[in-house]
This record gives structure tokens, C-alpha cells and sequence, in this order.
């Protein structure tokens, strides 16, 4: 990226950049180009939510603003931008502030690593997953940080709800995560994707193999790490009313709102990088690979949104000694078997471990 | 065997599967809703909705001021005072409704001698602020003359059943 934009500027300019400022300059547009398309794609996908939850409710969903509705999220935004920000008399100012911030730069710094194509990523780091695991779990702190500095109950209890669910399913992704990286040998994100490259019957992808029961499993951990139904307790509107989220109002709420968007993405990322063949067409066939691979991984993507929508609209929510039955009794110990069974397999039947 | 079979269905998530697949039928299912501000529901002829005042075809108002709708008004959100006109007809000086007050109950049609007071079949007068929705008799008034073709048509599709 730094020599294209070095190259371009000298071809069409004649200008010559010191080598630090066509870094520099390299790297924020990179950032913005993956930044911008992802807040567009965050706006998108909250309308596809509603419009899937909707039809499968038999509703129309938002069909107003714009064609189809298609502007409804823009709308939102723009009523919640123009609407005050209200902090509490007693609440910690600096903090109150930070955590909406901090949960919206965390969703997004995750994009970093993702590979969109082959070789189209903004960090190629050879720790890729680490990395992502890093940042989905410093997502708490914006959420306890929240809770706390509301001083607010329902504000705390969903805050603490939250951290212990996502601390939870954070050891069973873990695990999963291990399981896919034996099979791999390798952490860097794109040598993933290419690891699934024809890995069974000529299906590109993991979710074809035995490592299935690892893709469902990282699946609903995923849901329950983005608080998404039907692992939305922090937020049981029943209960305690939004959670950790009950005292911010405008932009404040619509960071929490664009960060918890962004991390859903994220984690349909993800899946789509460690089960479904990133950007590799499904299955196998020359003519599949015409069609670039950022489209690949764009479907991929939608189709994982698609499933998280679906789940949705689909299973009620579950109560809180369930969630952590879930996550602790069934979770954590199948996915530790797996990584025995994958480990004691790549140990026996292959080279991969020596 | 039972076990078996229990463990079988956890761990397939056959529960969950066909639940998924059921969303997924129903997802394609025809709209159960309509596409409201374009599209509407039917309205019973009885429909209670805002209230008008009517006049006769020859455009005298047909109120008589008896005060039989204010005595009735279970939320007393109707105001009248009469006074003698010109011509020695006994009419309303003042006929207020205030609609926050309103219960919607239809007690002031049913009470009404003359059909002067009935509640039209509009539901949509939503106002900006509270205000708007202190009606005067002008603007009741104004409602009648506005909606009288719908509420003549509601009120003689309900007569067999009075």
C-alpha cells in the first residue's frame, strides 16, 4: 500500500515522500479503507437484522426512508446524533465517556488482520489469531467500564452479567480457536484460509470435516461473546431494562450500538476465515475462482449475518444459570475433548506435530 | 436406548434445526401486516374514532345544545354553553371537546337526540402539541362538514341494528 501511494504521488506529481510519511500515509489509507466500507456495512447489516427478524415474524420491517428502506439506519443515526447526551449527575465523566469510545475502537481495530483476499490485509501478522482473540476479549472493558461509571444498578448488573458471560465463552472459543490452529499449524489469518483450500472432497473449508462440531460451537460462543439473542442477558429488556446501556443516550449509545454491529461482523469474520474458506470459493471449480474473492468473502460474511439474524428471530432468550451451564458443563468440555481427539490424530496419523 | 436417543437429540440439536427451519418457512411466508400508511385496515361502521358535529343537509347545525353529552361524559371532557340566537332557536355558544380528556367511549353519539355529536370514522389527528387537541366547536364543526359523507354512510350501515 505504501509503495503504491509513494509510486502514485511521484508519477503523477513528481513529488518524493520521505519514506516515514509514505508509510504513514499508506497506512491510514488503508485504514480508512477498511474503516469506511465496514461503517457503511454496519449500517447495512442493522437494516438486514430488522428486515430478517421481520419477515420472519411476518412484518414488513423499516420500509419507509428510502427505496426499500435501505436509509433507515442513516435515518436512526441522524436522530441519534441530534439528540443530547445525557450524563448522569453521579456518574464518573471521564470513564462514562471512554466506554462507548473503547467499545467501537475495539470492534474496529479487529479488522486490522482480517484477510479480505489473498494478500489484501491491512497487518499480516503471523499472530493474526492471537490478535483477534487479543482484541474480542479487551471488548469487556468497555462494557464493564460502562456499567460501573453509570452508577447505575440495572447499568451494573448488566455490565457484570455481561463480563462473566463473555469471560466464559471466551474459554470455549479459545479452544476452538487451538483446535483450528493444530489443524492448520500455523496463526497467521490467511494461512488459514488457504489451509482450507480443497481440504475435503474438493469443499473449501473446514465445516465439511470432522472439526464441524468445533464451527457450531464457535458459533453460538460467538453469539453469546457478542451479547447477541439468545444470549442478549446483559441487555433483557425484561429485566434490566438495556443493561449496561441504560444511561446513554445520542452518539454515546449509537458508538454501543455501531461497536456491538461491528464485533458481530467481526465474529461472522471470523467463522468465515476459520471454517468457511475465507475468501476461496466454496467448493473446488476453476470457473468458481473468476469471481474475485472479496466477493467470496463478502457473501461468506452476509450469509453468517444471515444465520445470526436467524437464530434471532428463531430462539428465546436464555435464562442466566442456563447460559453458564452452557458455556462451563457442555461447551468446555466438548471442546477440550476436541483438541485432545485433534491433537492425539495430527500426533499419530500425521507429520504435522513432531 | 431412551438415553441414547436423548443424547442423540441434544447433541444434534435436532430441536433447534427444525426450529430454524421453521423461521425459515415462515420467512416466506405472505406479510401478516399491511403496509399502513398507504395501505389500510377495514373500519367497522361503529368505528369510534374523532369526534364532529353535523348540520343538516340545508346547513343548519343540528346541535340543540340539550347538554345530554357533556351529563353523560363519563371523562367530562365536553364543555357546552347555550344561549338563545336571533331567530329564538336555542344554540351552542360553546362546545368544547377536550380529546386528552376523551375516552372514546361513543357515550355523547349515544346520548344525542339530533345525531348532531358522533365520533367519524378518522383516527389519525395526531397534533404536535397538546394544544391542537383542545377542539372547539369551530373545529368540530369543521370535522362534520369534512367527514360527513363517511359518517352518513357508517351511520346507515348501523341503523338495522339500533
Amino acid at each position: 500500500m505504501a509503495d503504491l501511494i509513494a509510486n502514485f504521488l511521484f508519477d503523477s506529481f513528481g513529488l518524493t515522500l520521505v519514506p516515514w510519511l509514505a508509510t504513514l500515509i499508506g497506512i491510514v489509507a488503508g485504514i480508512l479503507a477498511i474503516t469506511l466500507p465496514l461503517l457503511l456495512a454496519v449500517a447495512m447489516s442493522v437494516y438486514m437484522d430488522r428486515k430478517v427478524w421481520a419477515a420472519m415474524q411476518m412484518r414488513r420491517g423499516p420500509n419507509v426512508v428510502g427505496p426499500w428502506g435501505l436509509l433507515q439506519s442513516f435515518a436512526d443515526g441522524l436522530k441519534l446524533f441530534l439528540k443530547e447526551t445525557i450524563i448522569p449527575a453521579s456518574a464518573n465523566k471521564g470513564v462514562f465517556l471512554l466506554a462507548p469510545a473503547l467499545t467501537f475502537i475495539l470492534a474496529l481495530v479487529g479488522w486490522a488482520v482480517i484477510p479480505f483476499d489473498a494478500g489484501v490485509v491491512l497487518a499480516d501478522l503471523n499472530v493474526g489469531i492471537l490478535f483477534l482473540f487479543a482484541i474480542s476479549s479487551l471488548g469487556v472493558y468497555g462494557i464493564i467500564l460502562s456499567g460501573w461509571a453509570s452508577n447505575s444498578r440495572y447499568a451494573f448488573l448488566g455490565a457484570l452479567r455481561s463480563s462473566a458471560q463473555m469471560v466464559s465463552y471466551e474459554v470455549s472459543i479459545g479452544f476452538v480457536l487451538v483446535t483450528v490452529l493444530m489443524c492448520v499449524g500455523s496463526l497467521n489469518l490467511s494461512d488459514i484460509v488457504m489451509a482450507q483450500k480443497g481440504v475435503s472432497l474438493g469443499v473449501n473449508g473446514y465445516f465439511f470435516t470432522p472439526l464441524f462440531p468445533m464451527m457450531v460451537i464457535f458459533f453460538i460462543s460467538a453469539l453469546a461473546e457478542t451479547n447477541r439473542p439468545p444470549f442478549d442477558l446483559p441487555e433483557a429488556e425484561a429485566e434490566i431494562v438495556a443493561g449496561y446501556q441504560i444511561e446513554y443516550s445520542s452518539m454515546a449509545f449509537a458508538l454501543f450500538f455501531l461497536g456491538e454491529y461491528a464485533n458481530i461482523i467481526l465474529m461472522c469474520a471470523m467463522i468465515t476465515i476459520l471454517f468457511f474458506g475465507g475468501w476461496l470459493p466454496p467448493v473446488e471449480w476453476a470457473p468458481l475462482y473468476v469471481i474475485p474473492g472479496w466477493i467470496w468473502f463478502f457473501g461468506k460474511i452476509i450469509f453468517w449475518f444471515f444465520v445470526f439474524a436467524w437464530v434471532k428471530a428463531t430462539v428465546p432468550r436464555y435464562r442466566y444459570d442456563q447460559l453458564m451451564r452452557l458455556g462451563w458443563k457442555v461447551f468446555l468440555p466438548i471442546s477440550l475433548l476436541w483438541v485432545v481427539l485433534t491433537g492425539g490424530y495430527l500426533l499419530f496419523f500425521t507429520d504435522m506435530i513432531k | 436406548m431412551t438415553l441414547l436417543k436423548h443424547a442423540a437429540r441434544t447433541f444434534l440439536l435436532t430441536e433447534f434445526v427444525s426450529a430454524m427451519g421453521l423461521t425459515l418457512r415462515y420467512m416466506f411466508r405472505k406479510k401478516a401486516t399491511i403496509n399502513y400508511p398507504y395501505e389500510k385496515g377495514p373500519l367497522s361502521p361503529r368505528f369510534r374514532g374523532e369526534h364532529a358535529l353535523r348540520r343538516y343537509p340545508n346547513g343548519e347545525e343540528r346541535c340543540i345544545a340539550c347538554k345530554l353529552c357533556e351529563a353523560i361524559c363519563p371523562a367530562q371532557a365536553i364543555t357546552i354553553e347555550a344561549a338563545e340566537r336571533e331567530d329564538g332557536t336555542r344554540r351552542t355558544t360553546r362546545y368544547d371537546i377536550d380529546m386528552t380528556k376523551c375516552i372514546y367511549c361513543g357515550y355523547c353519539q349515544e346520548a344525542c337526540p339530533v345525531d348532531a355529536i358522533v365520533e367519524g370514522p378518522n383516527f389519525e389527528f395526531a397534533t404536535e402539541t397538546r394544544e391542537e387537541l383542545f377542539y372547539n366547536k369551530e373545529k368540530l364543526l369543521q370535522n362534520g362538514d369534512m367527514w360527513e359523507r363517511e359518517i352518513a354512510i357508517n351511520l346507515e350501515l348501523d341503523a338495522p341494528y339500533r
